[in-house]
This record gives structure tokens, sequence and C-alpha cells, in this order.
């Protein structure tokens, strides 16, 4: 493989470096982008398309326990979506959980070069560290579920805030995680503890510890933005998905204060209505919070129509949606940890709850007034596959296609909804925000996202084309670390990319506190707990930052 | 003690689905024998304890001790020029090498299937059908308060089950053994029956039948008073259970062989799945299959994550394709389907059906084993590996999907099962290439361009 590319003549999309569609240069040398290259370089005629740096998804779940269990539960979701390989590449199933190959592959297929992973228990992390190493091609890290451990509310309960710090130090750097994951936070114990119940409010104290999702949400965000982590804590709100539940979403944002705040798949947070009714749309208070506090982010968690599969630490909620068809359905509670659900599902057009989601995730993105704060996500799979990413951004960017769309769905609850009056519509740079210079960011993976000179070379170059999701659903060629995979259309070289992690600075000494609840608690040797060194292979710890 | 000593912490045995991991091993180098296994069970203690380096080539072809390359050259010729090739095993050797065994069968377009067929299997497909409200171990020892066994021996089969579920003192469960009420259901009275509080007895073959009346009790559903003449279980005895189950904080449902591998199979794991999903209406409630070997389930997910399907995966068309009953082994060879195998840390020569051991008898078998076998004596090519927890280090998965890294004790003058069976990919890989090469098909060959599969 050549250690050189350059590529002429394309329209640059790379708003980090303010390049709005210029027709410039891109040269690579060494699996970065460099100024310039001797003019005897070869150059790939890019006339006619656009050029984006490699797509990031903030928000995805594609490996570890839960994903593998989500895989096995369906073997009708795989069946009628082989993946078969090529002379380069693994064979592997798609659907809505494919293989750990195809996941890889198909991220590289639509222009993505680096994902993460959204859900992780401390307990399943070499797992998950396994699985990522079998994903080819993309960079990966993923999040620490931590908003249950029950060691980490027992500190908080005892208001030991120091050791909290350390606690949560020691974790991160234990797993080889990238930030800290709260779902639904002091939902586990009454889950798995009474009989099946859940917290409905975020000051609620629980019976056992008496602190409530408040005081932990808070004590995350504060430790969190103090230890530097690249990524802010990634929170899951309470009450996902249940009517009203917009207001839960507010409470957790002010929590923050002016720190930064991660929110994950805010669509599932943006209703209104009475709990236990019909929910109505609550997206313009939503937008309106994010757009006036510049210290929050987060990602949409759009619905797509169509088969999806519900994956969730939020065990209470997987229950709830068992309920409605009574299919299968998996539950798996971690140890101390967590607690997990998932069940297949199929969102469609007629059903009223289903379009509402569909039609506010729209909403959202359509009201936001800052791209680089609301993220392109479908939570995948829970709203939808990543592979619906092209039609969603042909959804933003074309609004007679979402006329059209907006049609044929369920219209008793579009007037619950401002979508039929919002004639915004996305512009190449914004969706190069909202996919790959806005994750970027917020994730401080300061060499990704962009095509500046030192800017990893993670590149996609799409033929420019009227229909914005043939464009989005082919690139002609993507570029990983200066290695050209895709050329037109077709794989050419494998590649296997590194696991992004932090590595917090904490006191050792609060290990020796870890290590008797541990052992109290846990069912395996605190020896043998986590991601040792020799399980990374290729990896980039990713520098803390200051608040 | 012996001059050359060796403790090794926080060990790993590998024998059973349990996979302690607190053993305290006390290695003589110089012998090259583990001399005693701190915290092991009768069964681990064995494991460790009979654990020596055999005398045995490392290669042997057709009997006859062949250098290693030459073996490697010969399994790579077998597989790549067989039409039906098959692998079967992996349930005894490290994830990292069932990521080899994996790739091999993809890249030369084979079948691969674990012994979850012959064992678990059933439950896999009940899997598939129903979900699994499950849980870790943990969970277990900390919260349950009901804890229920079916158609399993846990004391002869996994003898230190017991210390995840009925004796440690957990957090919601402060006295141990005094706080949880233990039940076993079974066809006979076994060993494990002096832990149980609540002994039930059922007719051989009638575990579906009493499932399903369980079933319509929690749902409170009249059951016809024949029940308790087809299943051998009063019917005082199965309410008295449906109000255990009901109302205790956290029960779970741990099953055996002797559900999944009696008449009804996947219909039994299926009923007891559904049995413990039922009871989430009334409670938290999970089910568990006692899984055997010692990394079976590692089998399962590394399967699972790279094809999409935890056995039975056939590559013939270029993807993995699942279907049990078609791709099992036993299927594929009692059917006289496969042409070559390649048996991983198995003994299907001495344990399957006499139909496919005869078959498995007229085509060329390539295997590897840590000690001779059955299946290596009348195998074409066979190599002689270390031992995974013993000599090699590796992951493995205890039977709740918790990953655990392994601590060998001392070294093998083998070489481990990820080494050889990267080699052979190694080589099938050139010689498809060399293949399409030739043939100047190289939209049709598969390969993997750096090995970084």
């Amino acid at each position: 493989m050549a250690s050189t590319l350059r590529f002429v003549n394309g329209r640059v999309y790379d708003p980090a470096n303010n390049i709005d569609g210029e027709v410039r240069d891109i040269c690579i040398k060494n699996g970065k982008v460099v100024d310039s290259l001797p003019d005897d370089t070869p150059s790939i005629d890019a006339s006619g398309m656009v050029i984006m740096p490699g797509g990031v998804d903030i928000h995805s779940h594609i490996a570890g326990p839960k994903v593998n269990l989500a895989r096995k539960l369906q073997p009708e979701d795989h069946r009628h979506d082989p993946h078969p390989g090529t002379n380069f590449t693994r064979s592997g199933s798609g659907g809505t959980v494919p293989s750990t190959f195809a996941t890889g592959y198909r991220y590289a297929t639509l222009g993505y070069t680096t994902v993460m992973e959204a859900a992780v228990t401390p307990i399943g992390a070499l797992h998950t560290v396994e699985e990522l190493h079998d994903t080819p091609v993309i960079d990966k890290g993923f999040y620490l579920l931590l908003g249950n451990n029950i060691y980490l509310q027992t500190l908080l309960k005892e208001g030991r805030h120091d050791e909290f710090k350390q606690a949560v130090g020691w974790w991160i750097n234990k797993t080889k995680a990238y930030t800290a994951k709260l779902v639904n936070p002091g939902g586990d114990e009454p889950w798995k503890g009474k009989r099946n119940s859940n917290v409905t409010d975020i000051d609620e104290k629980s019976d056992l510890l008496n602190i409530s999702p408040r005081d932990v949400i808070e004590a995350f965000v504060k430790t969190v933005n103090e230890l530097g982590l690249p990524h802010p804590p990634h929170i899951h709100c309470n009450n996902l998905g249940h009517s009203g539940n917009y207001k839960t979403t507010l409470e957790t944002m002010k929590t923050a204060g002016d720190l930064r705040m991660h929110l994950a798949h805010i669509q599932f947070h943006s209703y209104g209505g009475e709990p236990g009714k019909n929910p109505d749309s609550k997206a313009v208070e939503i937008a309106e919070y994010v757009n006036t506090h510049p210290n929050i982010t987060c990602d949409v968690g759009q619905v797509m129509f169509g088969k999806s599969t519900i994956m969730t630490a939020d065990a209470p909620l997987a229950y709830l949606l068992r309920g409605f068809k009574k299919g299968k359905w998996v539950n798996a509670d971690a140890e101390c940890e967590s607690g997990c659900g998932i069940l297949p599902f199929s969102y469609q057009e007629h059903v009223f709850t289903h379009a509402l989601q569909w039609a506010i995730g729209l909403e959202l993105f359509l009201l936001s007034e800052d791209p680089w704060r609301i993220m392109l996500s479908t939570d995948h799979p829970n709203g939808g596959s990543f592979m619906s990413y092209p039609k969603l951004i042909r959804l933003l960017m074309d609004k007679e296609f979402r006329k059209e769309e907006i049609g044929k769905v369920n219209q008793k609850a579009i007037a619950k909804t401002n979508l039929p009056s919002l004639d915004r519509e996305y512009t190449l740079n914004e969706i190069a925000i909202i996919s790959r210079a806005a994750p970027a960011r917020a994730l401080n993976l300061k060499h990704k996202g962009q095509l500046g000179p030192g800017a990893d070379a993670d590149i996609t170059i799409y033929d420019d084309q009227e229909d914005k999701e043939m464009m989005f659903n082919a690139p002609r060629y993507v570029i990983k670390s200066g290695e050209m995979v895709i050329e037109d259309h077709e794989f050419r070289n494998d590649y296997y990319g590194k696991i992004l992690h932090s590595a917090p600075e904490f006191d050792e000494e609060i290990s020796e506190d870890i290590r008797p609840f541990f052992e109290k608690y846990y069912s395996i040797e605190f020896e043998n707990y986590g991601v040792a060194d020799h399980y990374l292979h290729e990896h980039e710890i990713i520098p803390r930052v200051s608040s | 003690m012996a001059e050359n000593t060796r403790i090794v912490k926080n060990a790993t045995c590998t024998f059973c689905g349990c996979v302690c991991d607190d053993m305290e091993l006390t290695v003589d180098l110089d012998k090259k024998v583990i001399t005693k296994a701190k915290n092991a069970c009768v069964l681990g203690r064995a494991w460790f304890a009979e654990h020596q380096i055999d005398d045995r080539p490392v290669a042997m072809i057709d009997g006859k001790e062949a250098p290693l390359e030459e073996a490697i050259e010969e399994a790579a010729q077998v597989l790549v020029n067989a039409k039906f090739p098959i692998t079967y095993g992996l349930s005894d050797t490290t994830c990292e090498a069932q990521k080899q065994a994996v790739a091999i069968s993809d890249i030369i377009r084979g079948t691969i299937d674990t012994t979850t067929s012959v064992c678990h299997g059933p439950s896999g497909l009940a899997f598939q059908d129903i979900g699994e409200s499950t849980s870790t171990l943990g969970e277990v020892k900390n919260r349950a308060d009901l804890v229920i066994y079916w158609g399993g021996n846990p004391a002869e089969s996994h003898p230190r089950h017991f210390r995840y579920s009925v004796t440690p003192k957990g957090m919601f469960i402060p006295n141990g053994k005094k706080d949880r009420t233990v039940v076993m259901i079974d066809v006979r009275k076994t060993p494990s029956a002096p832990v149980a509080d609540i002994l039930i007895q059922v007719k051989p073959g009638k575990d579906f039948e009493l499932l399903w009346a369980l079933r319509a009790l929690v749902k409170g559903r009249k059951v016809d008073p024949q029940i308790q003449v087809m299943t051998g279980v009063p019917l005082e005895t199965m309410t008295d259970l449906v109000e255990r189950m009901k109302n205790c904080r956290f029960g779970v449902l741990f099953f055996g062989m002797g559900l999944t591998m009696t008449r009804g199979r996947h219909f039994n794991s299926g009923a007891l799945l559904a049995l413990a999903t039922d009871l989430n209406e009334f409670t938290h409630f999970v089910a568990k299959p006692v899984r055997g070997h010692g990394n079976v389930t590692g089998a399962d997910n590394v399967v699972s994550w790279q094809t999409g399907y935890p056995f039975g995966v056939n590559f013939s068309r270029g993807f993995p394709r699942f279907n049990p009953g078609e791709f099992t082994t036993v299927d594929t060879l009692t059917r006289g389907d496969a042409d070559a195998a390649l048996i991983i840390a198995s003994d299907p020569a001495s344990n399957f059906p006499k139909a496919a051991i005869e078959h498995l008898k007229k085509i060329p078998v390539i295997s590897l084993d840590t000690k001779e076998t059955s299946t290596s004596k009348l195998s074409h090519v066979a190599f002689a590996t270390s031992t995974y927890g013993i000599n090699t280090a590796g992951t493995v998965y205890r039977m709740d999907d918790v990953p655990i890294p392994l601590r060998p004790a001392f070294e093998s003058p083998y070489p481990g099962d990820e080494e050889i069976l990267f080699a052979i990919k190694k080589r099938v890989h050139e010689l498809i290439l060399s293949k399409c090469g030739a043939t100047g098909a190289t939209g049709e060959a598969r390969v993997a361009s750096k090995l970084m599969l």
C-alpha cells in the first residue's frame, strides 16, 4: 500500500477548519493528512466528488456481552441479510445486530471510521475488547456503565467524594474505557431487589442507599470533569420512553450547572403528556434548552421505521416494551454493576407512538441552532440500524422528500408536533458537522473529524449526487489511517483499527478500599477483573482535557 | 517441598463450566507437575494433579512421528482439498484458539460446530425462541433466596457450583444458606439431594409436562389433576413451589442436561426459560443452564460474534448459515457428508454415535489434543498441544458469560492450540491464494490479505 495519496479537484467539507465546499487538494502521508506532497506524487482525480473526514459515531451498540446476546437471540434477523466476504475481508451476518466483521465493514461502506460503543459493564469490558479486536476498519472505544455501581453509590451515601473520584479513575483505567456512562441511575436496585420496580423521579431517594438519581448524576458530572476525561459523562436519563419525561430531561441537564454533559439519544427523552397516557412532543422545549446551554451536547437517537433491536442497560424499560407483544426477551443482570434488557422490535409508520418518536427526532435536528451540539445517531440498533443513516441524512437535507415521508405516517402523531412547519434543509457542511466534526469535538478526538495537517487520514469521498441517500450509501473511496480500504466502491484492503481509551490519574490506594467490597460481593477474583494491558494490541490513550 | 517450586495465585480451573478462578497452585517446576491445588474441588484436584507432560511426538502423520512443519502442510492440504470439511470441538481451549478455528472454516468455506451441539445445544435453540432472564453468578450469590436445580447433579458434575448459589453469604443474603431455600427437581435422588430443602422427584421424560403445569399454575389457571399421575408430583407440591417462586425476592432456576438431553430437549429448555420469564410478572426471576466444559461458553460467544450463530455454522456459500441438524457434527458425520475433519480439544471417536464414528474412520482427520485419545489414534494428522489454563494463557468464559484470563502454571514443550491453528490458517490462506491465482478466479476464492483476522 502506498504511503502517500493525493486527491485533487474534490470539493472539501471540513467544518472544523472552516472549509465549506472549497475545491482543494487533500494530501496523505504515513497515515496523516499533510499540507502538500512532491509534485510528482500520483494524483487521484476527485472531480465531482465530495470529500469529508471519516464519520464518527458517538453512540452505538456494536460489541460486548449484551450485543452478543442480541446476536444469538435473532438467527431470523441474520438469515435474510448475509454478509459475504471478499478477497480481503471476512464473512459475517447482517441484520440489526451484525456479526463483528460485518459491523466494521458495513460502517466502512458508509464512510464511518470511528465508532464508540455506548454501554459496557466493567465485568464485561474484557469481552467487549475481544469483540472490538474482531471489528475491522474502524477505531473504537467504549463507555463504562458506572451509574448503578453499588460500591460507588455506597461511597456517595457515605459522603466520601474524594474516594468516589479516585474509584471512578480506577475503574476507567482498570477496564480501558473512554468515559463514564450512566443509564437510568438508581433504577437497577429496585429492578433487581424490589420485584422489578423502577425509580420514577430524579429526586426519589433509594431505600437502600438514601441517594437520588440526581445525587449520582451530580457526582459524575463533577468527577468526570475533574478527572479531565476526554468526553463528559454520557447520560441516559431516567424515565426513558415515558410520557412526560421531558421534565426529567430538563432537570438532568440543569444538574450539570455549567459543566460538560452529554445526553444520549435525547429523542427518547423529549415526550410530554401524562405518564401512562399517549405522549406528545416537547422537542421545542428540549431544543430550546440545549440551544441556550453550550455546556450540553447530545445525540438524537432518531427512530427509523422497520426492524430494530432494543438493547439497553435500562432493564425495566426493556421489560415494559416486552409487555406489548410478549415476545422473546432477554434480561441479564451483571453483579453489583448493571442490568440489561434485550428484545426484537419494529417501528411502524401507522403506530401513533412510533410515528411520534420519528417526528420528534426530526424536530430536534431541525430546531437545533448549533449542529456542533446535536449529533446524528439512531442509538443503533435501538432506534434503527446504523445502515439507515443515509436515509436519515436525506430526510434532513431534502424537504420535499421529508414531506412525502411525513405523508406516509400516522397523522394524529404528526398533529402533535411542529414537523410539517419546519422547512429547514441541512447543508452538506452541516451534515459533515453532525456526523463527523461535532462528535469528534465532543469526544476530544483532536485528530479526527477534520482534515487539517496532522489529522488522522480517515477520509470519505462520495460521488456528489442529487439523491443524498444514494450518495451517503456508497462512498467511492474510504481511507482509514492512510490506507485505501474502499476504492471505486469495492474493498481493496483490510484494516484493523485501534482502541481509543482514557487513562486518568488517580490514587492507587483506592484499590485497597475496593478490594474488600469486591471480595465480599463479586464472584471472580479481584486480580482477574478488568482488562490487562496485554489485551489492548493497537490502542491510543486520549489525553486529559481541562474543563 | 521441592527446591524449584512456584506458587500461582488466582489461577483458573478450566475443568468445568464453573471456571473457579481462586486456585492456588503449588508447582514443582523440575518435575513439571502441580503438587497442590488449594481451593480446588475433587474434580479440579484431579485435573491439576494428573496433568503431566506426556512423552508424545508433537505431530504425527498416520501414526508416525513427523516434523511439525510437515504436519501443518499436510493438514492445510487436506482442508483445502476437501469439499465438505468440518471443524468440531473447541470447548476445551482458549477463545484465542477458537477465533483461529472460525477463521479457518471461513477461509476454506467449511462447517464449524462445537460440543454445544451435543450438550446444551437445545438450550441454545430455546434461547433463540424464548430469550432468557438471567444474571451473573455473583448476583445469585448476593440476592437469590430461592435456588432451584432442575435435571442436574452439581454435587458430582460441578462440585463448587454451590459456592455461587447455596453456601455463600451475599449482600442481601447475610446468613448464607439459612437465608435461601434450595429445591432439587430430578428423576432420582442424586448425591446433590442433601443440599436441598425440598426434593421433587419427577417421572422420567415428564419434565416438560411438569414445567407446563407450573406455568399454568403461575398464571392462576386450573390444572387437570391427572397431571399428578402423569408426572408423579402431587398437586400440593406444585402449588407450594409456585407460591414460593412467586413470593421469593430473587429466584433462580439452574438446569442441566437431565432436561436438555432427554425427551423433549429444546421444548424442555424452552418451557423452563418461559417459566422464569413468566415469573418476572411477580418478582425478579432468572434462569441459567449449568454448562459443562471449561470454555464451552467461550465457544458459543466467539462463534456467535464472528458468525452471528452459536454453533452448527456452514460457510459453503461464502457466508455463515446456521442449521442445527444439517450442520451439526453428529449429523454431517452420520449422513456421510463430511470428507475431512479438524477436531480440536475433543474426542468424538469415543463418545459419538457408532455411525458417526464409522464415518470418522473413513475420512482424513486432523486432531489437536493434549492427550492421546480415540480420536487422535484414528487421525491422519495428530498434533499434541499444551493444556489451556495449565500451560497456556488466554481467555475463557464462565457459564454466566463472564470472561476470565488464565494464569498458566508451567511451560509445556508442546505448542498451544492457537499456535498450531494460526499456522494452519496461514498456510490454508496461502494455498487458496495460489489456487485462485492459478485459475484467475480472484473474485471466487476468499482470503485475508494481512492475516489480521
